[in-house]
């Protein structure tokens, strides 16, 4: 031990424990209300994305896009509600199954397959003549920026089930 | 009467310098418009505080009648705008005050920034007013869901798929603002309701506070 001892005087003690005491309820006082606000963010536990029977047979589903709708049980905090979801759905030419949302990626609108009668073997948006290949990818030169979102799928018992609607990088 | 009143408390509590600190200082001859008409750039940021004890006031009121739940929103906001008497006027203050208070917020920022008036000494008021900005900014965004109504739905939407831009944290940014990873929906909007009216107003007052403390010492800037 040095001879010199670190002096800590009685006030500078009291002020440093008043201080440690003060910060610690101040700080428990507010874990709960900020853990409480950040809650949805660690929870991440949507119920967009369950795989959701469609009510379309898969040996129903042709080479030619159609539009099937379906709802979905959304459970938003503590409000349930029954939204409505739509897709076109087709076989492309390797016999795979694929489900496009209509919602235009310009500006949202409902694009329908050859919604044009100019416009042969396309999708086509009214809004502002927004088009996009058979398999969703949008035509240069029209507004559109991004192909139209895909949905997951699956087929249980020879029903198609679609789950999560997922957007694709702009062409 | 009143005036009983008045000295009575003060010969026990002393008030007349408070008031007096608060209310009594001279007005500069450069900044009044009396003297010279074209002194009034020098009311913007006055005008920008009664604009916003306007909204705070007769947001009070309407929070008489909102319900912050999606189902009863916008129908509490229909009543008190057609059913409720004056409250088509309450609701038309809080409306356009919302967007005056930008306006004058704007034209105060140019007069401080064209007459240099963020020069040091007064570069943390300019600071303390950027940040006043950017809670009137949120104070707007917060608000404009409030009625949930289409035009407030949608613009909210995209409001979110900005935040969600934000490099790194954008995600998480995303759900904290809206409650809920996909939909826009009842968290959404019990949310954006605290923000609006509890959280963003607390930080507002704190902010004008130092903004006025800062600007009572160190004075006005000088003449150009």
């Amino acid at each position: 031990m040095s001879e010199e001892k670190q002096q800590v005087s009685r006030r500078q003690f009291l002020n440093y424990s008043l201080m440690g005491v003060g910060g610690f309820m101040a700080a428990g006082l507010l874990v709960s209300p900020i853990r409480m606000a950040i809650d949805p963010v660690l929870k991440k536990t949507s119920s967009a994305g369950e795989f959701v029977n469609v009510g379309l047979a898969v040996e129903d589903i042709t080479t030619t896009p159609q539009r099937v709708d379906w709802q979905i049980d959304q459970v938003d905090g503590w409000y349930e509600s029954k939204p409505g979801r739509s897709a076109w759905v087709y076989k492309n030419e390797k016999g795979d199954i694929v489900a496009l949302s209509p919602v235009c990626t310009h500006l949202g609108c409902v694009v329908s397959w050859e919604g044009s009668d100019k416009h042969q073997n396309e999708f086509f948006c009214p809004c502002h003549d927004g088009r996009y290949t058979k398999d969703g990818v949008n035509i240069p030169g029209t507004p559109p920026l991004a192909p139209l979102s895909v949905y997951e799928h699956k087929v249980e018992n020879g029903m198609l089930f679609l789950g999560k609607e997922i957007s694709r990088k702009g062409a | 009467m009143l005036q009983k009143i008045y000295d009575w408390i003060d010969e026990r509590v002393d008030i007349t310098p408070i008031w007096r600190d608060i209310a009594d200082h001279e007005v500069p001859e450069h900044v009044n418009p009396a003297h010279h008409f074209s002194a009034f750039v020098y009311c913007f940021g006055g005008l920008t505080f009664f604009v916003v004890v306007i909204q705070i006031l007769s947001g009070m009121f309407l929070t008489m009648y909102y319900v912050p739940d999606i189902e009863n929103a916008w129908k509490s906001v229909y009543y008190l705008q057609t059913e409720v008497a004056h409250g088509q006027i309450v609701r038309g203050m809080h409306h356009w005050g919302a967007s005056i208070v930008i306006v004058m917020l704007l034209l105060h920022t140019l007069r401080v920034f064209f007459q240099g008036a963020y020069k040091k000494p007064r570069e943390l008021n300019w600071m303390v007013g950027v940040l006043i900005f950017f809670v009137m900014l949120g104070l707007g965004f917060t608000g404009y869901l409030l009625p949930w109504d289409n035009k407030a739905f949608f613009a909210t939407q995209v409001g979110l798929q900005m935040a969600e831009q934000v490099p790194i944290i954008g995600d998480e940014l995303k759900i904290l603002l809206a409650g809920d990873e996909e939909i826009v929906g009842a968290q959404t909007l019990t949310r954006f309701f605290a923000i609006h009216v509890f959280f963003l107003p607390a930080a507002l007052f704190a902010l004008l506070a130092a903004h006025f403390i800062l600007i009572r010492r160190q004075g006005i800037s000088g003449p150009l």
